[in-house]
């Protein structure tokens, strides 16, 4: 089942009085289960893409759909609906509230759907990450690599169809990303969930089923499928 | 989704980590909401106060006066009301104690007994039921201030016109008299029967006279008035029931609370704008978090909901301390108050006047707070990817527009249900947006001024203290403006004050009249006169005074008149005694507005000359007729011109001036003015006069003056009480600023010592840019007073302009220290600590 699916996707952005074009027509199509890996040196497009596929801007033409919901016609509150229901992400920066505990930045997927037993289920998942100790502990007190797995149980909370990863080893030290990313494959192969990687790391984006080169807001090459289209 | 519940929840756990903070910044919000509760409580306090107290008030169930002896006609009528009765005749005259020989013109009140209802207390006690036994020996009960002022002891004697009574008592507190009223008029208490003795009540004295009337409980005091109405309006009897005391010393006073609330509203205002600014201050910080919970599914509503219950429930519990501290307040109020009550206040928690400023507190910082918060509705999740993303919350906002209405329309509501009167309101809301403005507008002209003049070769903590006004999101014209407004209450205050003081001031040059003599007889003009020569003092005016009534105003009567109340011609021009001189030019304080100096006419009839303002609120015109009756003659007038009074000349004024050759026949008493060049000439002519024309009074202008200054000093006290407020409200505004910037500060800070700053050198800084802060605030503050100053000099007072420099930049100079104190200890943190230690607890 088609899970994302990406339709001649084009941004353009006024700059100066000139458009300015940032993302050129493109497409894809993920099944429920994939890892994909979005690759480019820096300003080449990939943020954008990304931030296109989960909902965050409007694309000036193409569409989304995640989950057979097509997002170009949704309003932002109804595009929010859609991401708390069908997306998990994780950041870079981690982007944990700094003002909830552990535990708390992980219910409040759960809490905004109104899940019942959101608690225990975000124990559960702190468990997994290896933090149920740390579930009372703010942000500022854990270190890099136990934000970024606090956040890798957010991102889960909610089981979501699509998990977008941005840069999730860039702010870690080597060994501390080689145990976040076998986490996040090992959660993503567990809950089915089909993974949009966006990286600079050529070995993290091996270790996807396809990759996706951009350069200057175009697609340069594809590599590992053959849905891939430019 | 039980999204309630959950928004709840969320705005709690996010503001564990900022409590304190935001606490602060509510606090702004506290004094103006005390404020407010203080005053309605007190208000509400005094209107119980008033309505149980009414009686006390007027010290009688019914109280008739007049300005003649009541109609013998009526007397029958009169004998038979109510239970007891007492009469009283009150005039002004100079009063001489004994043996110090000390005079003062005080206000004699000769009573048969005393008062039915309301404490009367004298020292020593028994004195006051003394005085009311008419059968003990004669004696004069004494003002308490009349005492202190002349050193005069119980025992002493008091010379009253041509009567010497032992003084059996002092006074300290009589019904319906407030601590004014006796500063202005210390009263003299006589017993009623050496009234003829005095030799004071004679034709053409201004005398008051009263009967007070006590009722059986339960006497339906109003019907009995009622059905004698008539009777008494045609004896120009005047009366009073315990109802109407109640309700015209209740409106008083409600009038007083009521514009005293609209400061302490304004003292809200600023606090608001405060929680604005800080507002504004902690939603830019908390954008990234918003872009989260976006991202998380979270809708606009929901992120805008979550900051609202926040900033709502903090609002609430300012509000509560508010309250809290208002209900304490008010105890005070009777005391910063005390001398212009009429009653005792007993203090008790106003459940209403605590309600109502709960309310109005926590609407107006709830809605200041929305104009900030809004913008939360379109933080865009977007932010979570590129944290230069700013283009969401740019742009006008339809919502905002609405928001700052409802806010307007609220302010409007709330002047309008202090006032009742929408003119008043339209003006307070105008005032307040001029002042607002104004404010901005000298802060950022002032800004603007020493950003451009600063000197350029200045060292770098000056220039880095300046830079900091201008700094991303700074608060400079939020402070500017709060804090100003507390500085121009006091410097205006002080500006009026000074001119006020100022202008009576005048009276004590040497060439000006500073003594008044009046009720001088026409057979004892020369005599007067020649005891003035006698003194070597000069005679520097003579004016005749005669008394008479309206009788008719275009031929109809005053009594049709009267009661075709559509003409809006007020009571009291129709009823009054008109006291009038005559001459056939103006003096040097008038001016002619039209028409032409006093004049007979062609038509023998003459044309007087009356006061412009009398003409305006009369409703009457040039060349209309005014029928008088002088003293039992008709005398028929045309309106032949209007004058307008320079009241700041010290010249006794008339309303109706006639042209010589008509009233010289008439029976009338002349006014001297003289001047006396040291108190030592004053006490001795007012000796000689007491002496040899007791019934002839003399208004010593420096005694005025130091009566004024009292009075002066006690309304400016409550006005300083007040404006007491805006500038805690304007300091505790910039504390919760300081605070809630801290964080944007500490990281300069730390950069700044990080590249080699020593803390002595960020100290300097913080001062250079608070104390500058503080001194642009105090500018912008004094340069509206002057302004409002100068205008009310020149519009409202019509007197001279000056300007006290030295003062101005004493308030200056205190507010400017004030404010770099306040910023220094709230910076004290970011100075004290590691700048690690710091980031970690901020963190």
């Amino acid at each position: 089942m088609s899970i994302l699916r990406v339709e001649n996707l084009t941004k353009t952005y006024p700059s100066a009085g000139q458009p300015l074009t940032v993302l050129h027509a493109v497409s894809f199509d993920l099944q429920a289960g994939d890892t994909f890996a979005i690759v480019g040196p820096s300003g080449s497009g990939k943020t954008t893409l990304l931030g296109l596929c989960a909902g965050l801007d409007r694309a000036t033409s193409g569409s989304v759909w995640v989950n057979g919901i097509q997002l170009d016609n949704l309003s932002e509150d109804q595009r929010a609906a859609v991401r708390n229901e069908h997306v998990g992400f994780i950041f870079q920066n981690f982007q944990l509230l700094p003002t909830l505990t552990a535990l708390e930045n992980v219910l409040v997927p759960l809490e905004l759907r109104g899940q019942r037993g959101a608690t225990r289920t975000a124990l559960d998942l702190l468990d997994r990450v290896g933090l149920a100790a740390r579930a009372g502990h703010y942000p500022a007190q854990l270190s890099g690599g136990e934000q970024q797995r606090v956040s890798l149980a957010r991102a889960f909370a909610n089981r979501p169809a699509v998990l977008f990863a941005d840069e999730p080893t860039g702010n870690l030290d080597p060994d501390t990303s080689e145990r976040v990313v076998n986490l996040l494959f090992e959660l993503n192969r567990e809950a089915g969930t089909t993974l949009v990687l966006v990286t600079h790391d050529l070995e993290l984006a091996a270790k996807t089923q396809r990759t996706l080169r951009l350069r200057g807001g175009k697609v340069v090459e594809v590599s590992g499928m053959n849905e891939i289209i430019n | 989704m039980n999204n309630t519940s959950w928004l709840f929840r969320m705005a709690w756990r996010d503001s564990r980590r900022s409590r304190a903070r935001l606490l602060l910044f509510m606090a702004s919000i506290v004094l103006g909401i005390a404020a407010l509760v203080g005053i309605n409580s007190f208000g509400d306090n005094l209107a119980r106060s008033i309505n149980s107290q009414a009686r006390e008030l007027l010290g009688a169930d019914l109280v008739l006066s007049a300005n003649q002896p009541f109609d013998a006609k009526l007397e029958p009528a009169l004998s038979r009301l109510g239970t007891a009765r007492t009469r009283e005749v009150s005039f002004a005259s100079l009063v001489q104690f004994r043996p110090g020989r000390g005079t003062r013109l005080a206000q004699v009140r000769a009573r048969d007994g005393g008062f039915f209802y309301g404490a009367w207390e004298t020292e020593p006690k028994a004195a006051a039921r003394r005085f009311a036994d008419t059968t003990a020996a004669p004696g004069a009960l004494v003002d308490d201030v009349l005492m202190t002022q002349f050193g005069a002891k119980i025992g002493d004697s008091v010379q009253v016109g041509n009567v010497v009574l032992p003084i059996i008592g002092r006074v300290l507190k009589t019904p319906g008299q407030s601590g004014i009223t006796s500063a202005v008029a210390p009263t003299v208490f006589l017993p009623l029967k050496e009234v003829t003795a005095t030799g004071l009540v004679q034709r053409g004295s201004r005398v008051r006279y009263t009967r007070s009337y006590q009722f059986a409980p339960g006497a339906d005091v109003a019907a009995t008035v009622k059905a004698l109405q008539a009777r008494l309006d045609a004896a120009d009897i005047d009366t009073d029931t315990v109802a109407e005391r109640q309700r015209s010393t209740g409106r008083a006073f409600a009038d007083l609370t009521r514009y005293l609330s609209l400061v302490a509203f304004v003292a809200l205002l600023l606090g608001c704008v405060g929680v604005a600014s800080a507002v504004n201050l902690y939603v830019r910080e908390k954008l990234a978090a918003v872009a989260v919970l976006r991202c998380l599914g979270a809708s606009g509503r929901q992120a805008l909901l979550i900051y609202l219950i926040q900033t709502a429930g903090l609002g609430f519990i300012g509000a509560v301390l508010g309250a809290a501290l208002g209900a304490a307040v008010q105890t005070l109020l009777p005391r910063v108050l005390g001398d212009f009550l009429p009653v005792d206040i007993t203090v008790s928690v106003s459940w209403g006047a605590i309600g109502t400023g709960l309310l109005t507190g926590l609407l107006m910082a709830v809605l200041f707070a929305l104009l900030p918060l809004l913008s939360i509705r379109r933080v865009s999740p977007l932010r979570v990817l590129r944290t230069a993303f700013e283009d969401d919350t740019a742009g006008p906002d339809p919502v905002r527009g609405i928001v700052i209405g409802i806010i307007g329309l609220f302010i409007l509501a709330f002047a309008y249900g202090q006032t009742r009167d929408w003119k008043l309101t339209l003006g307070f809301g105008a005032g307040l947006l001029a002042a607002f403005g104004a404010l901005a507008g000298l802060g950022r002209l002032l800004m603007g001024a020493v950003r451009r003049f600063f000197p350029a070769g200045w060292g770098y903590v000056w220039r880095q203290g300046l830079a900091n006004l201008y700094r991303p999101q700074n608060q400079t014209l939020t402070l500017v403006t709060s804090i100003g407004l507390g500085t121009f209450l006091l410097a205006t205050l002080f500006l009026t004050q000074a001119m006020l003081l100022g202008r009576v001031q005048i009276a004590e040059q040497k060439s000006a009249a500073n003594l008044v003599l009046f009720d001088i007889q026409p057979e004892q003009r020369a005599g007067v006169e020649a005891l003035l020569t006698a003194q070597q003092l000069p005679v520097l005016q003579r004016v005749p005074i005669v008394t008479m009534r309206l009788t008719a105003i275009n031929g109809t009567s005053v009594s049709v008149i009267k009661k075709d109340t559509a003409r809006g011609i007020p009571a009291w021009a129709l009823t009054r005694e008109y006291r009038v001189t005559y001459r056939d030019s103006l003096n040097s304080s008038e001016k002619l507005v039209a028409g032409t100096a006093p004049v007979i006419g062609p038509d023998k009839i003459p044309r007087i000359s009356v006061e412009s303002g009398y003409l305006e609120r009369t409703k009457l015109h040039l060349g209309d007729t005014l029928d008088f009756n002088v003293q039992g003659l008709p005398q028929r007038t045309i309106i032949g011109s209007t004058r307008e009074i320079d009241r700041s000349r010290v010249q006794p004024s008339f309303l109706v001036i006639f042209p010589a050759g008509v009233l010289e026949g008439a029976p009338q008493f002349q006014v001297v003015l003289t001047h006396t060049p040291n108190t030592a000439a004053l006490a001795a002519v007012q000796q000689q006069l007491v002496q040899r024309f007791p019934n002839v009074s003399a208004i010593d202008l420096g005694l005025i003056l130091t009566t004024l200054n009292d009075i002066v000093d006690k309304i400016s006290f409550v006005i300083r009480f007040m404006a007491g407020f805006s500038i805690l409200t304007g300091l505790l505004v910039l504390s919760s600023s300081v605070v809630i910037s801290r964080y944007q500060r500490v990281r300069e800070s730390v950069l700044l010592r990080t590249l080699g700053a020593s803390r002595r050198q960020i100290l300097r800084i913080t001062l250079v840019e608070y104390g500058l802060l503080g001194l642009l605030a105090a500018l912008a503050g004094i340069g509206l007073a002057v302004l409002a100053a100068w205008a009310l000099a020149v519009w409202v007072f019509e007197a001279s302009f000056g300007l006290a420099v030295l003062p101005l930049l004493g308030l200056a100079a205190l507010v400017t220290v004030l404010t770099a104190g306040i910023g220094l200890f709230n910076s004290r943190d970011v100075l004290r600590r590691s700048p690690l230690e710091v980031l970690r607890a901020e963190g």
